[in-house]
C-alpha cells in the first residue's frame, strides 16, 4: 500500500496515533489530523454521493467551504450529530463516522442510477415533477426525496450535553487568526485597549503558519517562521483574549455579533465527561476587525467533481500542514499564481506535477521558479474532459482560441490520480455583508469587495482583496493604524518578499468542444447543479439572481454556495450579457456555518425553558393532591382529586362544596398594583369606564379598562385603601401589561398627575373564601372583627390581626357567594392557608381550583377577559352598559364607543345558551347558526364558557351572537361533527339573578 | 440588535426596551368633540415610513421609563434619543 503521509510536519504529532472508524472501516491517523486529512493519508478520496445524480465524490477542500465531505458523526449514540464537515472535525480517539449520503454504500449506490438518467432531471426537476397530484406529496414525493437526498439523521433522544452562553464586550473584536488578525490583535492590544482575537481553527496563523518557502519572506525570515514569533509574543498580551475553536455565526447591527466556541467536540465521547460542549459568545464591541481570509475558486468544466478533484490550497494544505500528499502523480488546473505555491511545494518534496494554465503566459517570479524546478506547464489550455469512476485517473486538454470562448486543436490525455484546481480567490464578504455592509466588484480579478460603511468596523487582510503578502501587511498595519487612532506601530518598516502577481485570466464556464447540455460541470457540488441549469433557468425565464438561485438551488446548501456563488454569478452575467456588478450578490444570512440547536437555547431547556413563578402556597396544593394548569407563568391549583376523581367529578364536587357551605381559593396569583399620590383618583377616573371620586375610604369597586379602540383590556376590583391610597387588582395575565399602560398614560399623556404605580403582586398572598359558611370561618379566624352587615358590607375592605400579623380582609365575591379575600404579606400565605383550612374543617371548607371558579362564576354570569372577550367586544357588547359612566367627559376608549362601528346593532354580544337537553355541555369555540339548511351556513358566533352546573343540575353556556342582545328565548343551533345541537338563547345569569346569597 | 442610549440609564441591550410606535401622536384632550374620522387620525393611523421615524421607546427592563428615538428605518442607524416632552431634534 502506498504511503500518502510523505513527511513529518509539527502540526501533526506522529508519534501519537489516533485510531477512528470511517464508513465501517478502521483507520489510523495522528494527533492533529482533521477526519478528511486522516482519511486522504489512508487514500480515501471517495467519502459521499451527490445529491442528485448520487456521483462519487471526494474531500475537496480543507475547511468550513467543504461541499462533499459531509458526514454524521457517532452514529448510533445519543451525541450523534449529522451534517458534520470531515474538514472540521478534528480527529479524535474512536472518532465513528459515516457518509451521509449514499446508500447502501459509498462505493456502491442505487441512487447512482439517477446520474444515468441526468438529462431527465434538469434545473427545477423537483418543483416540476413532484407536483401533483397533491395527495402525493406526503406518503411518496416527500419520503422520496428525503431517502434519496441523504440528508442525515437526527439524533432520536434528548441532547445529553451541556451548552452555556456568554455575554462579553470589548473594545475591539478581530475575527480570524490568519496573518491580518495576528498584526491587528498585536496593535490593539499593545495600544491598550481590550481586545478579543477568535479564530474558528485549533490553532493561530491561518494559511501563513505552513508557507516556509524560498518565496515568500518577511524581514528576511520565513513567513511561517516570523509568524510563529509574532503569535508567541501575541499570547503574553495581558489585554488580549484568544479563542480558538472558536467560530463567528453572526454579525449584528451596533456591532453585536455571536460566536460559538468549540469546548468539547474535538474530544473523545468518554472525555468529554458532561462538561460544556459548546458556548456562544454574544459580543458588543465598540469596533470590529474583520479578517475571514478568502476562499479559494474551482474552475467550472466538464466532469470537475471527480474523487481527487480538489482546490489547489488544500493540496497545499495537506501537504505542508499535515504532511499528507493528496496524489503521487499531480495535475495543477489554474487561471492564475496562487496555485503555483502548490506546484512549489510538490516539486520540492519531490512529487510529480505538471500544469494546466488557461493564461497565455506569466512572467511572475513563482511561475519562474516552478519553471526552474522542472514543472511541466501547458499554457493557454484548458481541461475537456477527466475519468477515472471512485478517483480521477486521467484528464483530457486542449488549447484555448485566442478569446477563451472556444477550444482549438488537439486533445491531449494526461493521466493524474489527483486534480488541484484554482480559479483565484474569493474574498469572504458573509461577515461584512451580515452587519448591513455594501460591496463593489473589482474587475480586474472579478471579486466582490467590502466598501466600508461606518467607523467601527472594517476589514483587512484577504477578506478585504489584498492577497499578496506585501499587501496584507502594509495595507493591514495601514489600516488598522488608522481605524484605532495609533500613530506608529513595529510593522511600520516591514520587508517583504513576495513572489506572486494578481494576475488572473477569469473564464466562468470554460469551453468545450462537446455540446453544453452533454457536459457536467458543476457549480454547486453539494445541491448539484450544473452550468446546464443555470443556462436552463435563464431560458425559462428567470432574471433575478435571486429567483435562479432557488429555482436551480445553487447555493442553497448547508455550505451556503461558499464555493459556488461567483461562478454561478458570473454565468448569469455571461448569459444574459450583463455585467457582474451591476447584477449583484445573493443575501449572506447568519449563521455563516450551521449551528446547533443547543448553542443557541443554552441553558434555557428542561425547566429553565421558562420562568415558573408560585404562589406562597404552592407546596400545600401540591401536598393535597392538586392538578395544576399554567396561567402565564404562573402554576395555579386546577383541581384538587380526591383519589381517583378525574376533572369532572372533581370540579362537580368542589362547585357544590363552595355554594352549599364553604369553598377556598387560592388567589395570590391576581396582579396588584399599588396606586398613591394627590391624582390617584382622579388617574382612576381615567382609566376606568366608571367613576372613583365618590368611593369611600375603605370601600371596594369593580371596574373595567378598555382599550383607546374601546375594547375591553382588563378588570378588577379596586380598594381604595387611603385617601390617596388605592390597591388595584387585574387579571393573572394581564397584570405586566395593565402596569405598563398605566405607566405609559402616566408619563406620556398626564405627566402632570400626581401617581405612583408600584406591582405588588408578589408581596402578598390572598385566601379567597366564599360560601355560606364563610363569615363564620372567618369570625373564628379573626374573633375581634365585626363581620356583620351593617359594620362590613358587601364591598368594603377592614384591616384585621392573626398573631400580630397585619391583614387585609375585601368582602368581594366573584363567585355569587358571601364571600371574603384575606390578603397577608407572601411570607405568611401558607399559614394563613392553613389556618383557613383548619378552622374551615367544622364547615367543610373545599379548596377549589381555577376550574371551579371558571364554573362559579359562570352560573353567575361575570365574564372573564380574555375567554368570554377577544379583544373585539366593548362593555355594551357584554351587555355592561351600567359600568359605563354616562358622566364621566372622558376615559380611555370613551369615544370609541359611539364610532359607527361600535355602536352597529349586530354585533356580536355575550348571553347565555341553554340546551335543550340539559345534560348536553356544549364545546366552548363551538360555532352558532341559525339555520343549517340554507347553504352557505352563517356562522353566527361562538361558545365563550360551557359548563354543567351541580348547583343548577343542567347545562350552561356563555357565547357571543350577532344580535345577541335581541334574542333572547330563541332558537339556535351548535353544529358538530355528528350531530346538531339545539340551543335557547337565554340571561347570561343563570344563578340569583337577585344577588340574594352574597348577603346570606 | 441595536444598543440603544436610553436618556436615563446610559447605553443597553435592545433586549432591554420595548418599541411603542410613532412618537407624537398626542392624544386629543377633547375626544368628544371629534369627528369619527378625525379620533380615526388619531386611534390607527401610523406612518411606516421607509427612512428617518420618530419613536416611542421604553426600557420596559431597566428604569420604566419612556423616550423617544429618532431611527433611520432603511439602515438602523439611531440618530437621537431624547426625553419624553422634549422637542425632537431639528432635521
Ligand atoms: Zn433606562
Amino acid at each position: 500500500m502506498k504511503k500518502f503521509r510523505v513527511y513529518k510536519t509539527k502540526h501533526v504529532d506522529q508519534t501519537k496515533t489516533v485510531s477512528f472508524n470511517f464508513d465501517g472501516k478502521s483507520y489510523h491517523g495522528f494527533d492533529g489530523d482533521t477526519l478528511a486529512s486522516a482519511l486522504l493519508s489512508n487514500g480515501v478520496h471517495l467519502v459521499g454521493r451527490s445529491f442528485k445524480y448520487h456521483r462519487p465524490r471526494g474531500i475537496m477542500s480543507c475547511g468550513s467551504e467543504e461541499p462533499n465531505a459531509i458526514c454524521q458523526i457517532n452514529e448510533d449514540t445519543d451525541l450523534t450529530e449529522p451534517n458534520v464537515r470531515a474538514t472540521e472535525i478534528e480527529l479524535y480517539e474512536g472518532l465513528k463516522a459515516s457518509s451521509q449520503n449514499c446508500w447502501p454504500s459509498v462505493n456502491f449506490d442505487i441512487g447512482g442510477i439517477n446520474n444515468f438518467i441526468s438529462q431527465f432531471i434538469p434545473a427545477g426537476f423537483y418543483y416540476k415533477t413532484f407536483m401533483w397530484p397533491k395527495s402525493f406529496w406526503k406518503k411518496i414525493y416527500e419520503p422520496l426525496i428525503r431517502w434519496s437526498a441523504g440528508l442525515g439523521k437526527s439524533p432520536t433522544k434528548p441532547d445529553p450535553e451541556l451548552y452555556d452562553h456568554k455575554h462579553v464586550h470589548c473594545d475591539v473584536l478581530i475575527i480570524g487568526g490568519g496573518i491580518s488578525g495576528i498584526i491587528a490583535s498585536k496593535i490593539a492590544a499593545k495600544n491598550n485597549l481590550k481586545t478579543i482575537l477568535i479564530e474558528d481553527k485549533n490553532i493561530l496563523g491561518g494559511s501563513t503558519i505552513f508557507q516556509k518557502n524560498e518565496n515568500y519572506k518577511i524581514n528576511n525570515k520565513y513567513s511561517s517562521e516570523w509568524l510563529d514569533e509574532e503569535i508567541a509574543e501575541l499570547q503574553k498580551l495581558d489585554n488580549l483574549t484568544i479563542k480558538t475553536r472558536t467560530s463567528l455565526a453572526a454579525y449584528h447591527s451596533y456591532n453585536y455579533l455571536l460566536a460559538k466556541e468549540s469546548i468539547s467536540d474535538h474530544l473523545p465521547l468518554d472525555k468529554k465527561n458532561g462538561g460544556i460542549r459548546q458556548r456562544l459568545w454574544k459580543i458588543r464591541a465598540d469596533k470590529v476587525l474583520v479578517a475571514t481570509g478568502a476562499i479559494e475558486r474551482p474552475l467550472v468544466f466538464n466532469n470537475n467533481d471527480r474523487p481527487g478533484i480538489m482546490l489547489a490550497n488544500s493540496v497545499k494544505k495537506y501537504l505542508d500542514f499535515y504532511g499528507v500528499s493528496c496524489g503521487f502523480n499531480n495535475v495543477i488546473f489554474t487561471n492564475n499564481d496562487s496555485a503555483y505555491e502548490t506546484a512549489v511545494s510538490l516539486k520540492e518534496k519531490g512529487i510529480s506535477v505538471e500544469i494546466i494554465d488557461i493564461r497565455k503566459k506569466s512572467n511572475s517570479k513563482i511561475v519562474k521558479n516552478a519553471e526552474k524546478l522542472g514543472v511541466k506547464i501547458y499554457w493557454n489550455s484548458t481541461i475537456v474532459n477527466t475519468f477515472g469512476h471512485r478517483k480521477i485517473n486521467s484528464i483530457e486538454i486542449m488549447n484555448l482560441s485566442e478569446d477563451g470562448s472556444n477550444v482549438v486543436g488537439d486533445k491531449n490525455r494526461i493521466n493524474c490520480d489527483c486534480l488541484a484546481v484554482s480559479g483565484g480567490w474569493t474574498p469572504m464578504v458573509h461577515m461584512h455583508t451580515q452587519s448591513g455592509g455594501k460591496l463593489y466588484f473589482r474587475e480586474n480579478d472579478q471579486t466582490f469587495i467590502p466598501t466600508e460603511i461606518d467607523e467601527n468596523h472594517i476589514n483587512v487582510g484577504s477578506c478585504n482583496g489584498d492577497f499578496e503578502l506585501e499587501e496584507i501587511i502594509n495595507n493591514t498595519n495601514k489600516k488598522v493604524k488608522n481605524f484605532l487612532r495609533v500613530s506608529e506601530t513595529e510593522f511600520d518598516n516591514t520587508s517583504v518578499l513576495n513572489s506572486k502577481e494578481l494576475d488572473k485570466r477569469n473564464i466562468w464556464l470554460l469551453p468545450n468542444y462537446i455540446s453544453e447540455g452533454k457536459c457536467k460541470s458543476f457549480i454547486d457540488f453539494q445541491n448539484d447543479s450544473t452550468a446546464k441549469d443555470i443556462k436552463l433557468a435563464l431560458r425559462e425565464g428567470f432574471k433575478s439572481i435571486e429567483h435562479v438561485k432557488r429555482y436551480t438551488t445553487t447555493g442553497m446548501a448547508t455550505d451556503q454556495g461558499k464555493l459556488s456563488n461567483m461562478h454561478a454569478l458570473g454565468i448569469i452575467a455571461d448569459t444574459a450579457g450583463v455585467k457582474m456588478g451591476k447584477l449583484g450578490t445573493t443575501t449572506f444570512r447568519p449563521p455563516f456555518t450551521p449551528l446547533t440547536f443547543g448553542s443557541i437555547v443554552g441553558r434555557s431547556v428542561g425547566k429553565f425553558f421558562d420562568i415558573i413563578r408560585k404562589t406562597s402556597i404552592h407546596e400545600w396544593h401540591s401536598q393535597n393532591n392538586a392538578k395544576f394548569e399554567n396561567v402565564g407563568q404562573w402554576k395555579r391549583p386546577w383541581y384538587y382529586p380526591i383519589n381517583d376523581e378525574g376533572l369532572h367529578d372533581a370540579v362537580q364536587r368542589e362547585s357544590k362544596a363552595a355554594r352549599d357551605s364553604a369553598g377556598i381559593l387560592d388567589a395570590s396569583t391576581l396582579g396588584k398594583i399599588d396606586i398613591q399620590g394627590t391624582d390617584a383618583s382622579e388617574f382612576l377616573n381615567r382609566v376606568y369606564t366608571n367613576a372613583w371620586s365618590k368611593l369611600g375610604i375603605g370601600k371596594c369597586r369593580y371596574g373595567l379598562m378598555l382599550n383607546e379602540d374601546g375594547m375591553v383590556y382588563d378588570d378588577g376590583v379596586t380598594t381604595r385603601l387611603g385617601e390617596n391610597h388605592y390597591l388595584m387588582t387585574t387579571t393573572t395575565g394581564g397584570a405586566a401589561n395593565v402596569l405598563s399602560k398605566l405607566e405609559d398614560y402616566l408619563q406620556t399623556e398626564w405627566p402632570e398627575l400626581d401617581v405612583y404605580l408600584t406591582s405588588v403582586t408578589d408581596h402578598y398572598s390572598t385566601a379567597s373564601i366564599c360560601g355560606p359558611n364563610s363569615k363564620k370561618i372567618l369570625t373564628k379566624i379573626f374573633p375581634d372583627t365585626d363581620f356583620s352587615d351593617e359594620a362590613f358590607p358587601h364591598m368594603s375592605y377592614q384591616n384585621a390581626k392573626i398573631d400580630e400579623i397585619n391583614c387585609r380582609i375585601m368582602r368581594i365575591s366573584f363567585t355569587g357567594e358571601l364571600s371574603y379575600e384575606i390578603n397577608i404579606e407572601s411570607k405568611y400565605g401558607k399559614s394563613l392557608w392553613e389556618k383557613c383550612i383548619e378552622v374551615g374543617k367544622e364547615f367543610k371548607i373545599t379548596p377549589y381550583g381555577t376550574e371551579t371558579m371558571h364554573l362559579l362564576r359562570a352560573e353567575k354570569g361575570f365574564i372573564i377577559v380574555g375567554q368570554d372577550t377577544d379583544g373585539t367586544m366593548t362593555p355594551i357588547d357584554l351587555q355592561m352598559d351600567w359600568i359605563v359612566s354616562k358622566k364621566k367627559y372622558d376615559f380611555i376608549g370613551k369615544r370609541s364607543l359611539y364610532r359607527s362601528d361600535t355602536i352597529r346593532e349586530d354585533r356580536k354580544q355575550l348571553v347565555g345558551l341553554l340546551t335543550d337537553d340539559p345534560n348536553e355541555v356544549l364545546e366552548e369555540g363551538a360555532q352558532i347558526v341559525s339555520d343549517v339548511n340554507k347553504k352557505p351556513i352563517e356562522m353566527i358566533g361562538h361558545v365563550t364558557s360551557s359548563y354543567f352546573s351541580p348547583n343548577l343540575n343542567k347545562s350552561i353556556a356563555l357565547a357571543v351572537v350577532k344580535s345577541g342582545k335581541k334574542m333572547n328565548g330563541q332558537k339556535l343551533i351548535v353544529p358538530m361533527e355528528n350531530k346538531n345541537i339545539n340551543v335557547t338563547v337565554s340571561d347570561s345569569v343563570f344563578l340569583d339573578k337577585e344577588n340574594k346569597r352574597i348577603y346570606a | 440588535m441595536f444598543l440603544i442610549n436610553c436618556p436615563y440609564c446610559g447605553k443597553r441591550d435592545q433586549s432591554e426596551f420595548s418599541c411603542g410606535g410613532e412618537a407624537h401622536i398626542v392624544r386629543p384632550k377633547q375626544p368628544t368633540e371629534l369627528s369619527d374620522d378625525q379620533w380615526a387620525e388619531y386611534l390607527f393611523m401610523r406612518k411606516n415610513i421607509k427612512g428617518v421615524q420618530f419613536e416611542r421607546w421604553n426600557h420596559a427592563h431597566g428604569c420604566r421609563k419612556w423616550f423617544n428615538m429618532v431611527r433611520d428605518t432603511s439602515n438602523d442607524k439611531i440618530h437621537a434619543v431624547y426625553k419624553m416632552g422634549e422637542k425632537p431634534p431639528v432635521e
